[in-house]
């Protein structure tokens, strides 16, 4: 296992090994899976929506649809406004959606094709809608595209009926999982307050088995939910990289305030989030949220010994990583490396002053990096957990180091897409994990008079 | 199976008429009154906005060909994705053998430029020549590829030169793959680009056969599972000595000495036969198509492989193995017939494996009743007789063909690799078909289809309309599969099972579906409280009924 890595510092300054991030339109495409009965569109050579698909259905394990405008040679010298054209004709005939959302891929991109005005040269059916976001690759991460068609969905759909508000928070969940937005919903709901969360992957990535067939699952946030955005009276922004973008929009465009707020992952950004919906709407928080939180707190007594003062490597999506990150500080961990594949200095600003705070010094942060480089840093100091996405399997087999699976993607492991990380039962999950994980470990390395019952 | 063709046309009803003009062309049914294979329409353009399982030919090319040679670095030149994703996924297993150390196996890394907007703004050489730079001096590779994609062809960054430059820097071989995703109309064109670019710069650069009486190469065989590993086990147990599987668990030293071998077995015929028909111009070495999915399949494949030496002894010792290991584990698959024997499955792999997977399902008492690929050409499906045929479109002319000539000084009658005499050579052509491939089509019964570039819409359709128990595809159709109660196996990837292939493949194969077939979950789709009503009905339309 990764023996023809060689020893010592190696010089990597171009180009990435090992990427901790991928490209734009895939973060589009789940985006888009998250509006109700739309087909995500990639306009460029079909591979990319092959790829696309494929690692989406990989870390999902369910269907994921999307169309792609099938470039070849010539769409890529004279243009792709035909093949963008039959496409939209083709796909309203055949699979009949409610909304094409189109992406652009790096090939698109860079011949530069008007994909607004080609929509406005196409033909759409009455009642049906055709959205847009330019996702080049070459630009940011997964992240960014999500971020990107989840401010296309202001653009195109919202929109603000006069001044007046409804009594109603949007949601916008950031780049998590189905059953991480199924539970944001559950807390809003508990506390009694209206809700419309887009995108909503909920009931579209974990849709039952029943075995009456449904291509567009009855999951999603509507085009009307998403049109209605513009007059409620709060925009929750979660995960600053995925949801900001959104949210700024959406109060330049319809005058709705927004909060940008973090992933609620983890016990004190959860309470942010819960703190931000009561602050706001002067609701009481009911029981059973308080019987959760205190459960938490019960449990993080209960295990400390298990975790507290253990260094950890936390690495994967920004957002993602930041909560962790934060959480793992409240769980008395020492986040010694904490690094993401995507680019923007307010990742490094935001860890580095959360390390300050808690009085961490001697860790190493970085944005845009890769996982080779995380690597090189285990090697030369090792930390006893490593917590991010399956990539980092190799890194620990390599240097035993125990892995929590945490973030997108994950490839080798089954469920976690319907098992929340957010709220406090989210937290709950994360300190089985990692208290599990640190077992698994003693006891698989205890001698034989060591090995005991209790732990 | 009959009406297939009322079936058909009523799949057809929902089209826009252009695109149901194009589809229908690409679909065929068997018939008992067709002597030779109706044409199919295959390697044609993707409708734009259908629902394809095709990739690109970047995904061809690195992904399926020259990612797994373990021993070369492979830098995919262009923006992260088309690097990452095609970073672990394809399963193509590798272990360090008598030519490769462990520290010279490369697999379990990703090396990508991330071009990043200034880049393709100015140019991504330099990039590109400074990864090259460093990649060496960390991590010493025998070779490196590098693969481009989309915007590196519209850029119009110079990999070769840079491959050129970087190859004398270094003394190493570097070799530029212009595999672009929009190139061609699927991930075949990749798998002819990478065919040229192997057979022009490294096949017949070495010197080293390796030692055995009777040296063979596996083409088309990716290893995905440690499919090659048991081809190489049974092989070697007949008496052969493996000389390079590609590109599966390959190394760039073994693919040098490609060309000192004696015969060329082809198994993926879509992906490879370019640099089987290639060496057979250059070396005049004979290939010979094999099928080692299936038990009868492997029988005959090394039957016929036999039969292509004048050596007695290896038939003995071949018709030895295939007794013993057919002993061993019939017992075992009669287990396994007993669930699956009857029942009706689709399969839409690849540009081969639909076919070959026939075989084994036929072993086990299943027919394949709807069988397509996704980036197959006529020949896969009507045989290779057809290939002057083929007319050659715009986006196939893109792809360069390499016209070779017979090498002045490696070039051989192909009867003497075998040590036959020209007369010998002849008679064993009537018997063994040498360098033929006769497509999917004869395998197939009256009444069923076959059907090239099978999209989302059809195979929903199909699937409503003829209740298949099983479906053979890939990840991005098996959810869809069982969303409708249909139990569906991933055979691309096996579900992360394997090997499929030899007799050990084929108990594995058996078990995994039977598997699927027979897991209790299917029983329980419908919830109790249904069930309470119409207590009688409980299976649904369309679960299996294992």
């Amino acid at each position: 296992m990764l023996e023809c890595v060689p020893e010592g510092k190696i010089e990597h300054t171009t180009g990435k090994i090992n990427p901790a991030k991928t490209c734009q339109p895939i973060g589009a495409m789940y985006a888009s899976l998250g509006i109700h009965g739309c087909l995500p569109h990639s306009h460029g050579s079909q591979g990319c929506c092959a790829y696309h698909r494929m690692h989406l259905t990989r870390h999902f394990r369910d269907q994921v649809l999307a169309s792609s405008s099938s470039f070849t040679e010539g769409a890529s010298v004279f243009g792709g406004a035909s093949n963008l054209k039959t496409s939209i004709k083709n796909i309203f005939k055949i699979y009949n959606p409610d909304i094409i959302a189109i992406h652009t891929t790096c090939l698109s991109e860079t011949i530069g094709d008007d994909v607004p005005n080609i929509i406005k040269q196409s033909e759409i059916p009455e009642g049906k809608v055709v959205i847009h976001t330019n996702t080049p690759s070459y630009v940011g991460s997964h992240i960014t595209g999500f971020s990107n068609m989840c401010k296309s969905m202001v653009a195109y759909l919202a929109e603000a009926q006069g001044e007046t508000k409804k009594e109603q928070v949007n949601v916008l969940p950031g780049f998590v999982n189905p059953g991480d937005m199924r539970e944001i919903r559950r807390i809003v709901t508990a506390l009694g307050i209206k809700l419309v969360m887009f995108p909503d992957t909920s009931g579209v990535l974990d849709a039952p088995l029943t075995s009456k067939y449904q291509m567009f699952p009855e999951g999603g946030a509507t085009v009307a939910e998403i049109r209605d955005s513009g007059n409620s009276e709060v925009t929750l922004a979660l995960g600053a990289f995925a949801s900001n973008a959104a949210a700024d929009l959406l109060q330049e465009k319809c005058g709705v305030t927004g909060i940008p707020l973090k992933l609620p992952i983890g016990l004190k950004a959860t309470d942010d989030f819960i703190m931000a919906l009561k602050d706001w709407f002067g609701v009481e928080i009911p029981k059973e949220i308080a019987i959760e939180r205190g459960q938490v707190i019960d449990t993080l007594i209960d295990t400390h010994f298990h975790y507290q003062g253990k260094t950890v490597a936390v690495f994967g999506d920004p957002d993602h990583v930041i909560a962790m990150t934060e959480f793992a500080i409240t769980m008395g961990m020492v986040p010694k490396y904490v690094l993401t594949g995507t680019p923007g200095k307010e990742f490094e600003a935001t860890i580095t002053k959360m390390l300050g705070d808690a009085g961490i010094t001697g860790s190493k942060v970085k944005a845009e990096g890769d996982l080779f480089e995380l690597h090189e840093w285990i090697r030369e100091e090792k930390v006893d957990l490593m917590i991010g996405t399956t990539y980092g399997k190799y890194i620990a087999r390599k240097e035993d180091i125990p892995l929590v699976r945490f973030g997108f993607p994950i490839l080798d492991r089954a469920v976690h897409p319907l098992m929340p990380v957010v709220g406090y039962r989210g937290c709950l999950r994360l300190i089985e994990q990692i208290s599990n994980a640190l077992l698994e470990r003693r006891d698989r390395d205890a001698l034989d008079e060591d090995f005991e019952l209790v732990l | 199976m009959d009406g297939m063709d009322t079936t058909l046309e009523d799949i057809y009803t929902q089209y826009p008429d252009t695109v149901k003009k194009n589809r229908k062309k690409h679909i065929v049914i068997k018939s008992e009154t067709d002597e030779a294979c109706p044409q199919i329409e295959a390697n044609t353009r993707t409708i734009p906005g259908i629902i394809s399982q095709r990739g690109c030919a970047y995904a061809g090319c690195k992904g399926v060909v020259v990612g797994p040679i373990k021993d070369m670095i492979t830098i995919t030149h262009g923006p992260v994705g088309c690097g990452y994703y095609s970073w672990g996924t394809r399963r193509n297993k590798a272990r360090a053998d008598a030519t490769t150390p462990k520290d010279k196996i490369y697999s379990q890394l990703c090396f990508t430029t991330d071009m990043q907007e200034p880049d393709i703004v100015f140019g991504g050489d330099k990039k590109l020549a400074k990864m090259i730079d460093e990649i060496v001096s960390a991590f010493h590779p025998r070779a490196i590829n590098i693969c481009s994609t989309c915007p590196i062809g519209l850029i119009g960054d110079d990999i070769g030169a840079v491959a050129k430059a970087a190859s004398e820097r270094h003394g190493i071989q570097v070799l530029a793959y212009a595999c672009e995703g929009y190139k061609g109309v699927s991930q075949s064109a990749g798998h002819h680009i990478a065919n040229n670019n192997i057979m022009q710069n490294v096949v017949g650069t070495g010197t080293e056969r390796k030692p055995g009486k009777h040296v063979i190469n596996i083409l088309g065989e990716y290893n995905i599972g440690g499919d090659g590993w048991e081809q190489e086990r049974i092989l070697q147990d007949c008496g052969y000595t493996v000389n390079s599987v590609l590109t599966g668990d390959a190394s760039y030293v073994d693919i040098k000495n490609l060309h000192l071998a004696d015969i060329n077995l082809v198994q993926c015929h879509r992906s490879i036969n370019y640099i089987a028909e290639m060496m057979e111009t250059k070396y005049g070495i004979p290939w010979l198509k094999v099928n080692f999915i299936g038990i009868e399949a492997t029988n005959q494949s090394l039957r016929q492989l036999a039969k292509c030496f004048n050596d007695p002894e290896l038939e003995a010792r071949t018709e030895e193995v295939i007794a013993r290991e057919t002993a061993r584990i019939e017992p075992s698959l009669e287990q396994y017939r007993k669930i699956c024997q009857g029942k009706k499955a689709f399969a839409f792999v690849g540009g081969s494996r639909s076919h070959h997977y026939q075989h084994l399902l036929k072993d086990l008492g299943m027919e394949v009743v709807v069988a397509g690929y996704e980036f197959a050409h006529r020949d896969d499906y009507e045989g290779r007789q057809v290939i002057p045929t083929i007319k050659s479109d715009a986006d196939s002319k893109n792809i360069p063909e390499l016209h070779l000539k017979p090498d002045e000084t490696m070039y051989r009658e192909a009867h003497q690799y075998l040590d036959l005499t020209k007369e010998q050579f002849e008679a064993l052509k009537k018997e063994v078909p040498i360098s033929y491939y006769e497509g999917m089509y004869p395998d197939m019964k009256s009444g069923e289809i076959m059907i090239d570039d099978c999209n989302h819409y059809e195979l929903e359709e199909l699937i409503k309309k003829l209740k298949p128990d099983l479906i053979f595809t890939g990840v991005r159709d098996k959810y869809i599969a069982e969303k409708m109660g249909i139990p569906a196996k991933q055979m691309h990837s096996y579900d992360y099972a394997g090997p499929y292939a030899g007799y050990n493949g084929a108990i594995n194969f058996a078990h995994d579906v039977t598997n699927a077939l027979s897991t209790p979950a299917w029983k329980l789709i419908v919830p109790p409280w249904e069930r309470e009503e119409e207590p009688e009905s409980e299976v649904q339309e369309g679960a299996p009924h294992a």
